[in-house]
């Protein structure tokens, strides 16, 4: 009977202690001494956010004689902004949309709910566009909107379900479609409907629609991040490509926030604001020029002018902000939801 | 779960059935039903209406008849080549059988991502495949048909091979000797005796199928209403915060898979039965 | 045929009897070549194909590229995280899996297939169910996301949390082996032992193990190969940090969305070569097994 009992406890303290060590050899444990920043992007920041961190991390080593070190975490926008409501730990957010930090402060208040106006430019330090990625020599003419609705074109865009930059797309092509039809809702509908009729990928993220566009050759027009489609054109392909910038696009400006509960509970708050101001700086914008963002800074803007050309832009505020945006358009029901019907 | 934990009336001396079943039953509760039941707890809290709603959405209702429609067609493609392939390693010699033989099991032990960017790769229509057809196979249910194919080929093998290597030669011997032809042995005798076997193995491969989401989604093209399978709603559903709404659908998924577990069973049991009383 | 026979069981002999007989009832010579071509042809198409592009792109451009890629350290921390999973998933798993046996097949009791049902279920569950109830369970919003949190346990978007998804993913494949095997051996060996005097423990180690072993070794390479390539289970769990959560088929994924196809394809021709040996070692078990 003794040794039954003990025999009882053998595979369940083997199970315990195996778990224990799980959990014990925790990855994510910040060292002491040295400040660790959770950076949770979106997917075409990769270049942007390795280039930056690094200046960032000489300037912080020179102004405070701390060493700080960078997670970085990439991934759709939506699909990131799930993860930190879940519980990943981030201390800065730097994300597609205002919508997924929105939803933040809303379902588990990780931050307040006017975080936009934190930082200045609506907490959003660079810009970018929606642009068209055509391949070489534009075989199909493609110019603007129109001619993505032309039955022979065919068109790669992400899921505005789950990227944030097709919803940028969705809306600037909507925006182009109001101004066309003079806000006449039938004939704008129909015209997306046409135009998404054209999509023959829909890949859930803006980075899959690049491959699929670039690699997998399907496709005469991929609508792309403006950044992303100078990545493409430069990582890829200089042969290969050429951009078409539209006549009208949306000014997407992603946002970043601090995480407060997040850097409250860490005590990394001075690290995580001196961070995301520090994309403000001239350092800042310089490097988010060279990677194909659109800087705030005027000057810096101009330096760089013949690489981001002027074309007529309409904002978010157009559409009533966010979550007005999302409600109509992208929601169960929506008219991104009617359109596919 | 409310299991009669009987010990049965001819007592047995082994020791150890309230610890083994004890531990069991912890850890399977711990690991798997505890969690499982977050499902259909999370799911309560909407009205029946709106996961009414939720689980009837034309999307959703496209991504089932995807999910079912190709988890059948890869399902039955495997029970013919599955069948052939095993016949094959059971009754022939050839130069390679052991290769191919062990090569059966790559799907068991290929991560399913990569499986998938490979085939996405082959089938797209640049693609060392591809380029051979005039019609679009990644990104097309055609393309989803072959990521689940893939999966589901050692499944169907591996079932049907022990069976036609246990199969006596004295039942064929004895059709071949009443006169009836070598198709008629194969269609009358043979397959009979495979048959609880080659449905064990399509069930299987069909079950693994319908939850496949690793390789599917680099080559389905993930298009609402037409190339969008079950488990992507869910993601997508989560993407958007909307953590019910993918609950509900997994609810769906869920008891699929039990009705489809509960049916492989039963078809386990028969067989048993079946042999036990032979 | 004497031998019970259980269809689920992957049974290790190859060439069966009558294989190689030559009765007047085989089919022609077309007949037979027809039906290797098929199958041949069928598995080049599916299975040899795709390994083969995984080689030839990771190699595109050349050995250097491909050495560099799967020696960067983030492609190391992914390679140290998996094996790390292995270590503690595997050896879980096989211990429940022979416990669950050991409860199953030496006792009757009611309800015994329904439990074996469930022990089942896991394998039926879609990769991503399996990420989401974990987050259900765990995540900030969860039923334990609170208390998680203000004791600063971090299960999900850590290492526990990818270690239990996997837990669950590969929960039924040690003990799915054993069952059947445990079942057609029967209880006479174990009861002729204990009523000899041996312990429980004794007899498990002395007369059970043996019995099982190469079965049980089987289990433990399914699982294994399974536990280092989950995809879908993971990723809904891990937060894709670099360097820190990312396994190797995430690692795969994030390479191939940074254009990095060459180096996306080298880590996935390592984990190939990985199954190969699997394949390799899982046949010289089976091999091993038919010997004895």
């Amino acid at each position: 009977m003794k040794r039954r009992k003990k025999s009882v406890l053998l595979p369940g303290v083997f199970t315990a202690v195996l778990l224990l060590a799980a959990c014990g050899d925790d990855p994510l444990e910040s060292s002491e001494g040295k400040a660790e920043i959770l950076n949770v992007s979106y997917d075409p920041t990769r270049e942007l956010y390795v280039e930056f961190n690094k200046a960032f991390a000489n300037h912080w080593k020179e102004q405070t004689g701390q060493d700080v070190t960078f997670q970085q975490s990439h991934g759709g926008s939506g699909k990131q902004g799930r993860a930190v409501i879940d519980g990943l730990e981030a201390d800065v957010v730097t994300l597609a949309l205002a919508y997924d930090i929105d939803e933040m402060a809303h379902t588990r208040q990780l931050l307040n709910e006017d975080w936009q106006t934190e930082f200045e430019h609506n907490s959003s330090p660079y810009t970018s566009t929606m642009v068209f990625l055509v391949r070489k020599g534009n075989p199909k003419g493609i110019k603007d909107w129109d001619d993505l609705v032309r039955d022979e074109v065919s068109v790669i865009t992400p899921n505005p379900k789950t990227s944030g930059g097709a919803r940028w797309n969705y809306l600037a092509a909507w925006g182009y479609a109001d101004k066309k039809f003079n806000g006449d809702e039938e004939q704008i509908k129909s015209f997306m409907k046409q135009l998404f009729g054209n999509v023959e990928v829909l890949d859930s993220g803006a980075r899959g629609s690049t491959t699929t566009f670039v690699e997998r050759e399907i496709g005469d027009v991929l609508i792309a991040w403006e950044n992303e489609a100078y990545l493409s054109i430069n990582e890829l392909g200089v042969d290969e490509f050429e951009i078409v910038t539209p006549s009208l696009s949306i000014l997407a400006e992603p946002p970043v926030a601090v995480v407060d509960k997040v850097v409250d509970k860490k005590g990394t708050r001075e690290v995580a604001e001196s961070y995301l101001e520090y994309l403000y700086s001239d350092e800042g914008q310089e490097i988010a020029a060279k990677n194909y963002y659109r800087p705030r800074n005027e000057e810096i803007l101009k330096k760089y002018s013949d690489q981001f050309q002027s074309l007529d832009l309409i904002t978010i505020e157009d559409f009533g902000g966010w979550q007005e945006a999302q409600k109509t358009h992208f929601a169960d029901g929506g008219t991104f939801d009617e359109i596919y019907q | 779960m409310e299991l009669t934990l009987k010990k049965r009336k001819k007592n047995t001396i082994i020791p150890g059935f309230t610890m083994t079943l004890g531990y069991t039953m912890l850890y399977l509760s711990i690991i798997v039903l505890l969690p499982l039941s977050m499902v259909f707890f999370n799911t309560f809290s909407m009205s029946w209406s709106e996961f009414w709603q939720t689980i009837a959405h034309p999307r959703a209702v496209a991504s089932y008849k995807l999910s079912f429609g190709t988890a059948l067609a890869a399902g039955v493609i495997n029970v013919i080549f599955g069948t052939i392939i095993a016949w094959v390693l059971v009754r022939y010699q050839f130069p390679g059988k052991r290769i191919v033989d062990g090569l059966v099991d790559l799907p068991f032990a290929l991560p399913t991502a990569v499986a998938g960017i490979a085939l996405a790769t082959l089938y797209s229509p640049n693609g060392w495949v591809g380029q051979f057809f005039d019609f679009k196979i990644a990104f097309t249910p055609l393309g989803i048909i072959i990521a689940l194919t893939f999966i589901g080929l050692p499944f169907v093998v591996r079932t049907v091979q022990p069976v036609l290597q246990n199969l006596g030669s004295e039942i064929e011997e004895a059709s071949a000797s009443l006169g009836a032809t070598r198709l008629q042995t194969f269609a009358k005798v043979i397959i009979p005796e495979l048959l609880p076997a080659i449905i064990t193995g399509f069930s299987l491969a069909f079950a693994r199928s319908l939850g496949e989401y690793g390789s599917v989604v680099f080559i389905a093209g993930n298009m609402p209403m037409k190339t969008e399978i079950t488990p992507l709603i869910i993601m997508t559903k989560l993407e958007q915060y909307d953590y019910v709404g993918a609950t509900a659908i997994a609810t769906v998924m869920l008891v699929a898979s039990f009705i489809l577990l509960l049916l492989i069973n039963i078809i386990q049991w028969y067989t048993n039965r079946k042999f036990s009383l032979q | 045929m004497t031998k019970p026979l259980n269809v689920e069981h992957d049974s290790p002999s190859i060439a069966g009897h009558g294989a190689t007989k030559s009765y007047a009832m085989q089919e022609s010579m077309i007949v037979k070549w027809s039906l290797i071509a098929i199958s041949l042809v069928f598995l080049a198409l599916f299975l040899i194909l795709p390994l083969v592009s995984i080689f030839v792109t990771a190699l595109e451009k050349g050995w250097a590229t491909y050495v560099a890629s799967i020696t960067d350290p983030d492609a190391l921390a992914a390679i140290k995280l998996t094996l790390t999973v292995v270590l503690i998933v595997v050896p879980l798993n096989a211990i429940f899996g022979i416990v669950a046996a050991w409860a199953i097949t030496k006792f009757s009791f009611k309800g015994k297939n329904v439990l074996i049902t469930l022990i089942d279920l896991p394998f039926a569950v879609s990769p991503v169910i399996a990420g989401l109830v974990f987050i259900l369970l765990f995540g900030a919003q969860g039923l334990f996301g609170e208390w998680l949190f203000q004791n600063d346990i971090k299960i999900v978007f850590a290492l526990p949390g990818i270690v239990i998804a996997t837990m669950f993913v590969t929960f039924p494949f040690v003990a799915r082996e054993l069952i059947p095997l445990m079942q057609m051996q029967g209880i006479t060996e174990e009861e002729a032992s204990i009523s000899l005097g041996a312990s429980g423990w004794k007899t498990f180690f002395l007369v059970t193990l043996p019995n099982i072993k190469w079965g049980l070794l089987y289990g433990l390479i399914l699982c294994n190969a399974r536990t280092i390539g989950e995809f879908g289970a993971v990723s809904v769990v891990s937060g894709h940090i670099r360097g820190m959560t990312n396994t190797m088929p995430l690692h795969i994924e994030i390479l191939y969305n940074e254009y990095q196809f060459t180096a996306a394809f080298a880590v996935a021709s390592l984990m190939s070569i990985l199954a190969i040996i699997t394949i390799i070692i899982k046949n010289f078990i089976e091999w091993k097994a038919k010997d004895e």
